[in-house]
């Protein structure tokens, strides 16, 4: 049983296969860590698979219907929904905005110009406890722009929680944050994911990170998978240890 | 923010808007005919730089073309004036919001598919179409002499022109305009803080996370484009019976240039400036050229030290300083 899956995925950038023909399945509800040093088409994959790019071949099913063809926001109705590595937020609104408006945006409110955005208690409620359950529900009224980057960081997936996406994607959701915050940063998005059985795949290079949170690993090396398998098959695994990790303590 | 928190933050701005609406009502009868005018006029100019600024401020977009708006609402009306006899100014004021709106409509699917410089010089180009449209095509659009408009006959033809044109101009028609002005203020805050306002800034700020959560980027910007290009128009249509005359020069590209003065003179940044800035501009412009023909040069100077000085513009700069001032002392 898949929930996402793709079929000899490709996209070349001039002389650069960024991703070469990947076959990669996504399971219901399990949370799985994408990991590959810079280069190996992680970010690239998750970019096709979100519909930021066009794949130059191959094919992307979800739920077992072909979404290659699919707008950007088509495939956020069918439920696939990503954060970013570089924070994507919009600095110069709030806080509270930045979910605000992505909650309008999910029930086709943003279409309606004539009635008061911050008179809409439904949307205002739920904008509320989506921040007050990533942490952030006293930073509501601040500038999005003013947060810092582990707020940030966080932000950034709770608007593309706000989409209540079946499939969330985690560009680097610890990246650029100190050591010390990492792991508050990934229990809150964590128990948030697991709680509303969401799917989750997270792209880290942390490998404390890969190995405490994640279900499943998949492993990509110069475009390719050069893994898939537990936390525990991929500690074993030598090509993986040798290419990627390097030295690893055991488990 | 919950609804109860919007009515409290919303507050103070309303009361304020509401001394100054007392004071536009008083205007006629506490001023001369000529400073009513010079007022109708900034109000009308106002109506412009709204509509201007929910492109600008709001969604992000520089447009160097907004004088094809301007124009098309005013020779709409005076082309219904010549070829139809109409004389009713509602009249007008639809038939100038729905053909400036129309042409925002057609340039609009062309502009709204590029941002940047190459959207401001899209919409200069396009604008400039029209330009020569109306200084060319001189057997319907009169030319460089332009097309007269008489004073038109207001709310149903309830009120006919009075005798004197400039006691018509400072009273009936002001009045006119002032309802206009508040109509055309209250629906564009509306839209700014509707949800479709909030999707504006967010394509403002970040166009590819707007396309994330949803926000059909490409079709919003259109809406936008043509939600302005029809305030612009309703503008249009209020300013050519006021200055009884219609030419090119409202179409051409230095006009599309003082709308986006207004706009920054008053600060992008606040949804009141664009209204600040076109008043001022409009004394600034009105007592330059009675005072000097080198008017151009003080205008140019004005310019130059408000982006340097007060980037915010005036009622930006204003905001920020009552913001410090409430702001309670931080703790020593």
């Amino acid at each position: 049983m898949t929930l996402l899956a793709t079929r000899g995925l490709s996209k070349t950038f001039g002389a650069l296969r960024a991703v070469d023909n990947v076959d990669f399945t996504v399971r219901p509800g399990e949370f799985l860590a994408l990991i590959g040093s810079n280069g190996a088409g992680k970010t690239t994959l998750v970019n096709l698979i979100s519909g930021l790019f066009r794949p130059d071949a191959g094919r992307i099913e979800f739920e077992g219907r072909d979404v290659t063809q699919q707008s950007v926001n088509e495939r956020i109705r069918t439920g696939i929904a990503r954060s970013f590595q570089l924070v994507n937020l919009f600095d110069q609104m709030s806080v509270f905005d930045n979910v605000a408006l992505t909650v309008f945006a999910r029930e086709r409110k943003t279409r309606s110009l004539f009635a008061l955005a911050d008179r809409d208690a439904a949307v205002a409620d739920e904008a509320a406890a989506i921040l007050a359950q990533f942490g952030l529900a006293t930073r509501a009224r601040m500038v999005a722009g003013g947060l810092s980057q582990g707020e940030r960081k966080l932000l950034d997936v709770a608007v593309a929680y706000a989409l209540r996406p079946r499939l969330l994607f985690l560009d680097e959701p610890t990246s650029g944050v100190s050591t010390r915050e990492k792991a508050p940063i990934m229990d809150v998005v964590t128990s948030v994911v697991r709680s509303q059985g969401i799917t989750a795949v997270v792209i880290e290079h942390d490998m404390d990170v890969v190995f405490t949170y994640s279900d499943r690993i998949v492993a990509m090396h110069q475009g390719a998978i050069l893994a898939d398998g537990t936390p525990d098959e991929i500690r074993r695994n030598d090509q993986v240890t040798s290419t990627l990790i390097g030295t690893v303590a055991p488990a | 923010m919950s609804p109860a928190a919007a009515r409290r933050s919303a507050a103070p701005q309303l009361a304020a808007a509401a001394l100054v609406l007392i004071g536009l009502v008083a205007v006629p009868w506490l001023f001369s005919t000529f400073q009513t005018i010079t007022v109708c006029y900034g109000l009308v100019f106002a109506i412009a730089a709204l509509g201007y600024n929910l492109l600008l401020g709001y969604t992000g977009l520089l447009s160097f073309g907004h004088s094809a708006y301007f124009g098309m609402g005013a020779y709409t009306v005076a082309l219904l004036v010549k070829y139809m006899e109409w004389t009713s100014m509602e009249a007008f004021v639809v038939a100038g919001v729905l053909g400036a709106g129309a042409v925002a409509a057609l340039f609009g699917i062309v502009c709204v598919r590029y941002t940047r410089i190459f959207f401001g010089i899209l919409t200069l180009a396009l604008s400039q179409v029209l330009w020569s449209l109306a200084l060319k095509l001189f057997w319907v659009t009169g030319g460089t002499d332009g097309l007269r408009v008489p004073t038109p006959k207001l709310f149903f033809s309830l009120l006919t022109p009075a005798e004197d044109k400039l006691e018509f101009l400072a009273y009936r028609y002001y009045y006119y305009v002032l309802i206009l002005f508040v109509a055309a203020t209250a629906v564009m805050w509306l839209i700014v803080h509707s949800p479709f306002g909030k999707a504006l800034q967010a394509i403002r700020d970040n166009e590819t996370r707007a396309e994330f959560v949803g926000v059909q980027v490409r079709r919003y910007r259109w809406v936008a484009f043509v939600v302005s290009g029809a305030f612009t128009g309703l503008a249009g249509a209020l300013w050519v019976p006021l200055n009884g005359l219609t030419t090119p020069d409202i179409v051409y590209w230095p006009f599309s240039g003082r709308i986006v003065f207004f706009v920054v003179l008053g600060g992008f940044r606040t949804f009141w400036g664009p209204i600040v800035g076109a008043m001022a501009y409009n004394y600034l412009e009105t007592y330059a050229v009675g005072y000097t023909v080198y008017w151009q040069l003080v205008l140019g100077i004005v310019f130059v030290l408000i982006v340097l000085t007060l980037p915010q513009g005036l009622a930006g700069t204003a905001e920020g300083l009552l913001r410090r001032m409430r702001r309670p002392a931080p703790a020593t």
